[in-house]
């Protein structure tokens, strides 16, 4: 039975042939899942999907949940091609497994990348039980149906449940192959609403964060980390704080590039307060390194010189430079956006347990792969060796991306020779961050007769992500920074668009949409100032650059999602129907409109804004069209929606990390605001009906908000927007 | 030795005086269901309730809890099923569900006081408490569901 087992299985790899999940299924089968025959064993139908005998199913998630509800969405998908009936759907959190391929959670792809090998693994499971279950009766697989569970041979209406047939289903052969639902017949993917797995856990204070993680023998530690980035360690007066009650030791941390940028000293105790309390008292002498004088003012200066001049010229079509030295009338305008703070709602932590021959990890990570790979290696471990057990994360927004504070962990932990939780206390978390750069761009245009643009030229500065991790020198440091400005899907016969770098010693990272979070402020706010020099309707305007036929080009996945202009024009329309583009506004009440192509779904959004006499702007609603193919599921995507306007909101209304004197201005959320209750705009998603490849909306929500809400700030007073956060002193009235 | 009353069971607890609530939950007695998010009283991520009053407890020190009754997210209901648990499962609330302990706190405190709160009581009593998920519409939203006795 079990020698079936194994072989049979090995055929399940070639089912899941998109690489990424379905390796895992063949290799790793318990050789003879629920073979023991005890009543009570489960049996399994492969790691991401379990049958047991009381008819419950288990879905193994591979990748993290930070709020974008993928353990929900995702056993979804399974449970679709299943034909599960969704109460009985348990989920859990694989650990690390190469096996699952990447783990790795960022880029909103965790839908797009699994949605086929997820079905397959679902369909396949499905396939066996009712393979077992006519095998039984004697009859044709092909006489049965499923539905929630069961499974009916038609002609005698006789009825069996998946748990019934479970263990003779883990008997046998896996089919080679399997056909997936037609769109028309699913009725757990597009489920109006599907109530999230973990809220149960959550409202009862039940869900397991990375902070609640606990050991037995468990010390507790916080760093403290050099104020200025690059700094090192001249001295340490630990007398005082080895007096603490409660500190055990003192461990000084080495910075290990852009892997771990803070040297630090950590204090080890036994509670958090006790390491807090020694931190205190802990003296530490720093050299301050070489960025010691940098400051907001510098870059800004830096970033002004360097976007005068032509940069390299990463997009060139037609010969923007000449049409627009030719051209009696050009549109100019320079635009500046700063460094952003995640200021996840758990600050960063990660429990450690190093020994000489392991090393396991309790950790809110979004990539648990490269924690693993990172720590390992500095730990001179091979991969064996190192075990990665991923909690709930409290937000990620792209912060928890980086191993830093995972490999700070792990270093303690050695050096502590126990068990340990490293805690960061809002202010470390704030002040090292790897932040959304601080960008410069300079737009210019000319009009042709009919209002269109003939020519556009951007100039884009800023400190690359890329040239962050992988040096100045590395080539192409521009492609994390040219999202939503070097991939204009407008048409424009001559366009330019140029990167060049601004040095700058602050770590930088990926934030929530990444480079189209200022990029896009910056295009579809220029685009708003076009429209109005050219008389023309804002809408009307951006709707007629789009042309007609679909756009198809470029490598991977844009040519497997092709840009098309039709799917952008309809959410535009959406948009500016349900938000009343066209209808009389109320008194004092201003729209603005934007959208925005990223992470392959497309978005527009129209804000309803107000303006004090002081110039406070004030949103009141804000209403989103969204097209991310299958919407599968549905109220997730519109709370991924609604998270990214009041993400993107935060930003336009109050976001800005600050340096002086090399060192984050910023602490904590007094002087870096987030949006609150009582100004949290109503929010309204409109999701456009179809069948396409689903894409991801953790990300694409927030684009297209702030040139929306300051396009309606301009329609309110005259004035633009070209620097945020918006500045109440620079659009008061008159 | 400080003897403290939570979720209407009392504590034995050996830290110093000024360890904050928030620290004495989570570390002594293992009650993570509060959250750290500021140390500052900024966020409301640590919302728990002190004689039914609504209190951050990373700036509470222990010393001043000692005659109180401590309500954390834990004895929000004996079942965890007040309403307004059945109503943030209902709505799907919760993103990434960590400041939310303290949201429910504030809430419950919140319709203790006017069971039928305005959108104005809303903001008033819900604004101290920060959601980076960006979940305040649906928070709004199942504080009203809750207020009129569940989801129709």
């Amino acid at each position: 039975m079990s020698s079936v087992v194994k072989v049979t299985r090995r055929d399940f790899v070639k089912v899941s042939s998109a690489a990424s999940l379905g390796l895992i299924l063949a290799a790793e089968l318990p050789s003879v899942v629920g073979a023991e025959s005890s009543a009570t064993a489960a049996a399994p139908l492969g790691p991401f999907v379990q049958v047991s005998p009381d008819g419950q199913i288990t879905i193994w998630v591979h990748k993290s949940e930070m709020g974008q509800g993928v353990r929900t969405t995702l056993p979804m998908i399974v449970a679709e091609e299943l034909d599960a009936e969704w109460s009985r759907v348990r989920i859990r959190q694989s650990d690390l497994d190469s096996r699952f391929g990447s783990q790795g959670t960022g880029g909103s792809s965790s839908v797009r990348t699994t949605w086929m090998p997820l079905r397959k693994t679902g369909a396949t499971a499905r396939a066996m039980l009712v393979a077992a279950a006519a095998a039984g009766w004697s009859v044709e697989p092909a006489t049965c149906q499923t539905d929630a569970g069961m499974i009916t041979h038609v002609p005698t209406g006789r009825r069996v449940s998946y748990g019934e047939v479970a263990k003779v289903a883990a008997t046998l052969p896996v089919p080679a192959d399997v056909s997936v639902k037609a769109p028309a017949s699913f009725r757990i993917i597009g489920r109006k609403k599907v109530e999230r797995l973990d809220n149960i856990d959550i409202v009862r204070g039940r869900g397991r964060f990375g902070i609640d993680s606990h050991l037995a023998g468990m010390l507790y530690a916080v760093v403290l980390r050099s104020p200025v980035f690059g700094g090192t360690v001249v001295s340490v007066d630990d007398k005082k704080a080895r007096s603490v009650p409660g500190v055990r030791t003192i461990v000084r941390i080495e910075a290990r590039g852009s892997d771990l940028p803070w040297n630090g000293v950590a204090v080890v105790a036994t509670s958090t307060w006790a390491a807090m309390k020694g931190r205190d008292a802990l003296k530490v002498q720093w050299d301050e390194g070489t960025r010691a004088t940098e400051s907001s003012a510098s870059l800004s200066d830096l970033m002004a010189e360097i976007v005068s001049k032509p940069g390299r010229a990463i997009r060139h079509e037609g010969n923007a430079d000449d049409v627009l030295a030719a051209a009696a009338q050009r549109i100019e305008a320079t635009y500046e956006v700063p460094y952003l703070a995640h200021a996840t709602m758990e600050p960063m932590n990660c429990t450690a347990h190093a020994t000489p021959r392991s090393l396991e990890l309790w950790a809110p990570t979004q990539f648990a792969d490269w924690a693993a790979s990172t720590c390992g290696h500095a730990l001179g471990l091979s991969p064996e060796q190192v075990k990665v057990h991923v909690t709930l994360l409290g937000g990620g927004f792209g912060r928890r991306a980086n191993p830093d504070f995972a490999l700070e962990a792990s270093l303690i932990s050695k050096a502590a020779g126990a068990p340990v939780k490293v805690q960061w206390t809002r202010e470390d978390d704030m002040q090292h961050d790897f932040y959304r750069p601080a960008s410069m761009h300079k737009l210019t245009a000319a009009l042709g007769k009919d209002g269109k643009p003939v020519a556009w030229r951007h100039r884009l500065v800023s400190p690359s992500i890329d040239a962050y991790m992988h040096g100045t020198d590395a080539k192409n440091i521009q492609e994390s920074e040219m999202d939503g400005a070097g991939d204009l899907r407008q048409r424009i016969p001559n366009l330019r668009v140029d990167y060049a770098y601004a040095d700058s010693g602050v770590p930088r990272g990926w934030w929530r949409s990444v480079a189209n979070s200022g990029n896009t402020f910056v295009v579809q706010s220029f685009f708003d100032e076009l429209a109005h020099a050219a008389g023309k309707d804002p809408v009307a305007y951006q709707l007629a650059l789009l042309g007609d036929a679909p756009v198809a080009s470029g490598q991977g996945e844009a040519r497997d999602y092709p840009f098309n202009s039709g799917r952008m024009r309809r959410v535009i329309e959406l948009a500016a129907e349900k938000g009343g583009w066209s209808q009389a506004r109320a008194a004092g009440r201003f729209l603005g409109f934007a959208a925005e192509y990223s992470f392959l779904t497309y978005v527009a959004e129209i804000a309803e804004v107000s303006v004090a006499d002081d110039g406070t702007p004030r949103v009141h609603r804000v209403v989103a069209a969204v097209d991310c193919g299958t919407p599968v599921n549905p109220d997730g995507v519109a709370a991924q929606i609604e998270g990214g306007i009041n993400f993107g909101l935060t930003a336009a209304l109050k976001g800005r990390i600050s340096l002086n004197n090399g060192r984050v201005e910023q602490s904590n959320f007094h002087d870096y605001e987030l949006l609150r209750m009582n100004e949290a705009p109503k929010i309204e998603v409109h999701i456009v009906p179809s069948d396409e490849l689903p894409t991801g909306t953790g990300e694409p929500g927030l684009p297209p908000l702030a040139p929306a809400v300051c396009n309606a700030i301009f329609a309110a007073t005259g004035k633009r927007v070209r620097r945020l956060p918006i500045d109440a002193a620079d659009i008061r009235k008159g | 030795m400080t003897t403290i009353d939570v979720n209407g069971k009392p504590h034995t607890v050996g830290q110093a005086g000024e360890t904050p609530l928030l620290w004495v939950l989570r570390d002594g007695l293992g009650l993570t269901g509060t959250k750290f998010g500021c140390g500052m009283g900024l966020c409301g991520a640590c919302t728990v309730h002190l004689d039914g009053e609504p209190v951050r407890s990373c700036v509470t020190p222990l010393r001043e809890v000692k005659a109180k009754k401590i309500t954390t997210i834990e004895g929000l209901s004996p079942a965890g099923n007040h309403p307004l648990q059945m109503a943030w499962i209902a709505g799907n609330v919760p993103q990434c569900g960590y400041c939310q302990a303290g949201q429910l706190m504030s809430a419950a405190a919140l319709l203790r006081k006017h069971p039928n709160p305005s959108d104005e009581q809303i903001d008033e009593a819900m604004s101290g408490n920060l959601c980076r998920c960006g979940t305040y519409q649906r928070v709004r939203a199942a504080i009203h569901v809750a207020a009129s006795g569940g989801e129709k």
